[in-house]
């Protein structure tokens, strides 16, 4: 077991490292000059020539790369004297056009996304995999039909739909304040109000991962039920509920944690859409924002390596997990 | 049945007639009602799409008119559920005032064209890679594993919306085309930039396992070539996975362009696509709900009626999978 998560290891490291190098690689080519992009109206070639000096752009690419990994350990000065701009590590670069280090802006957005995705992630494994058990023991019932309904109607909804549907249904019926809308207020204050806050978001982005992963347990249940081993546990006398809990749902469940584990990580880099439509101010805002309103590439940059990192890292929590459940996985 | 008939089966039964698997598989889709009906709808909203010049034509509607004598002073619809008439069947764009309808079919046109092209290039793609490394395997095979796996572990969304910009910029430097054009084959690029590895795994899976099977054998021990072998024996026999693979993808890709010109990264105005609308009618939805109303029920049941046609030409083509 030590020797696959060694190797497990150090082929996340170095992903996480190609991953960086090319992420940083195509955004210095770019046809833009990101020291333009610093000043916008203001510019004038002083200003362009001093911000470029500033942000560390005046020296090569592979220097470049070489001060913004350090940066991340050890903290990062922009520029010198009277206009020096320290970050404290982890430095992921500074936005001029926001004038924050990109740090902060990812520790404000975080907190946001993070509360979207754990929120969906519980609803939608709850109500996935309970209606994709009860539509496999029943099949063919009113259950099973009412569950083949919402998948597809989960699946055939596109979230920015339901999403806009949600909100101004709730918006009609006054179930929300648009000015409260998208205020980020911490569990640890206010528990209710954060939970009122993100409840139509998690029940949006949770509609169309619940009917993926109902549809899935679904046929998953079924065909382990008509393993053997499910045969011989119901011959030597265990009752239905026993074999369902120790024998059909384990090995059922265990590919569903896979998918559950990489969809997670998926959100935690930022619910475009959601975030979006919701006015919330996580990542997924943070980098849309960053695009369409001034090109900061600074912040562009360090959260697109934020959902990368985020992806490559639980695809190794889950392969650990699964080793763990299967033996025959560390060998491979 | 009738006598005569089971008489006349009973002396057939010697000579059976042979059916090939496509048109079993035929037989299987033409009993499936939800399936049959479902290619009715999905060839109804593609032909309208394409067919949009001639339609708006005959109905005397333009895509690109404004109607100004159907708003208000307030420039909103007049009438009910948003100005619906006779000469306007699914009303009117409040604020600018062009004709719903024509709208919607030309924004499905894009829509339609960016998924086909990205559903058959990636499918193209995925399954030239996934059975040259499937079949030849070695070197080339994990060379190529690597790279899909480095770039399945890429955001993909977020590359997107990050790169359109400048990617834009570079396609209208080039003079290959500009504007939306451009947009349009910036997001073809990237769909089918990160489509492709999925299918690719899939394709390289069955190839790796049907090379060991005895028809593939029997071909090599006769001498064929490789080339033979893979368009003779394993093309064939892939031909049902990327079937189903396209039926799943098609509706996903119509969906995914409109997040996009949703979000902003996409086609942009004055062409009008799903997201565009949407994202328009967001802004009226209070005083004029039918105009979101209209078009998410228009882009859903496109959606619908494509996720439920691949359903049936899955069980079509695989009867074993178990319908979830």
């Amino acid at each position: 077991m030590l020797k696959y998560l060694a190797r497990r290891l150090t082929a996340t490291f170095m992903v996480i490292v190609l991953v960086s190098i090319s992420v940083f690689m195509i955004f210095s080519f770019l046809p833009m000059d990101p020291a333009r992009l610093t000043c916008g109206k203001a510019c004038t070639p002083a200003v362009v020539e001093g911000n470029r000096h500033r942000l560390g752009l005046d020296v090569p690419v592979q220097v470049q790369y070489v001060r913004f990994v350090k940066g991340i350990f050890v903290g990062r000065d922009f520029g010198e004297g009277a206009a020096k701009f320290s970050c404290p590590a982890p430095a992921f670069g500074y936005s001029f056009n926001k004038h924050e280090c990109v740090t902060t802006l990812i520790a404000e957005a975080f907190p946001v996304t993070f509360s979207l995705a754990i929120g969906s992630f519980i609803l939608w494994l709850l109500v996935g995999v309970s209606l994709g058990v009860l539509a496999a023991r029943r099949q063919g019932k009113w259950v099973d039909k009412a569950s083949t309904a919402f998948v597809l109607v989960g699946n055939s909804l596109p979230t920015f739909i339901s999403g806009i549907l949600i909100l101004l249904l709730a918006l009609k019926f006054n179930l929300i304040n648009p000015i409260e809308m998208g205020r980020w207020v911490s569990p640890f204050k206010d528990p209710i109000g954060w939970a009122s806050n993100f409840i139509l978001p998690w029940m949006t982005l949770a509609l169309a991962y619940a009917a993926t992963y109902t549809r899935f347990t679904r046929s998953n249940v079924i065909e382990t039920s008509s393993e053997d081993y499910i045969r011989t546990a119901r011959a030597k006398g265990l009752s239905e509920k026993v074999i369902l809990r120790k024998h059909t749902l384990r090995a059922a469940l265990a590919p569903i944690l896979t998918i559950a584990g990489l969809d997670f990580a998926g959100l935690l880099g930022g619910a475009i859409i959601t975030e979006n439509i919701f006015n919330l101010p996580g990542l997924g805002r943070l980098s849309i924002r960053a695009v369409l309103i001034d090109y900061d590439l600074p912040v562009i940059l360090a959260t697109t390596l934020l959902a990368a990192v985020f992806v490559v890292t639980m695809n190794l929590i889950v392969d650990i997990l699964y080793a763990y459940i299967d033996p025959r996985v560390r060998v491979a | 049945m009738s006598q005569v008939d089971l008489i006349e089966d009973e002396s057939a039964t010697a000579s059976i007639v042979q059916r090939t698997p496509r048109q079993i598989a035929w037989t299987r889709f033409k009993r499936n009602k939800v399936g049959v009906l479902s290619a009715a709808v999905a060839i109804f909203f593609i032909l309208g799409a394409y067919l949009a010049p001639l339609i708006t034509r005959v109905m005397g509607l333009s895509s690109t008119k404004t109607y100004p004598k159907t708003l208000n002073d307030y420039a909103m619809p007049i009438g009910h559920a948003g100005g619906i008439s006779l000469s306007h069947p699914l009303g009117v764009e409040p604020g600018a005032g062009r004709d719903l309808l024509s709208l919607l079919l030309y924004g499905s046109r894009i829509s339609f064209t960016v998924a086909f092209i990205v559903s058959v290039a990636s499918i193209g793609l995925g399954m030239l890679i996934g059975i040259t490394t499937g079949y030849f395997r070695g070197k080339l095979d994990a060379i190529v594993g690597r790279f899909s796996d480095f770039l399945l572990s890429f955001p993909g969304t977020f590359m997107i919306i990050a790169l359109a910009l400048p990617l834009r910029e570079r396609v209208e430097a080039l003079g290959i085309a500009r504007d939306n054009g451009a947009r349009i084959i910036v997001l073809i690029f990237f769909f089918v930039f990160f489509g492709w590895p999925g299918f690719a795994r899939l394709i390289r899976s069955q190839a790796f396992s049907m090379r060991e099977r005895d028809f593939v054998m029997a071909a090599q021990a006769l001498g064929a070539s490789s080339w033979r072998i893979i368009t003779r024996e394993l093309l064939p026999n892939l031909w049902p996975t990327a079937i189903v693979f396209l039926s799943i993808s098609l509706p996903g890709y119509l969906a995914a362009e409109a997040v996009f010109s949703f979000l902003g990264v996409g086609v942009q105005a004055p062409a009008s696509t799903f997201g565009l609308v949407l994202s328009d009618a967001v802004t009226y939805w209070r005083d004029d709900p039918a105009y979101l109303i209209i078009p998410s029920m228009y882009l859903i049941i496109i959606v619908l009626s494509l996720n439920l046609l691949g359903d049936a030409i899955r069980d079509a083509l695989d009867p074993k999978a178990v319908a979830g």
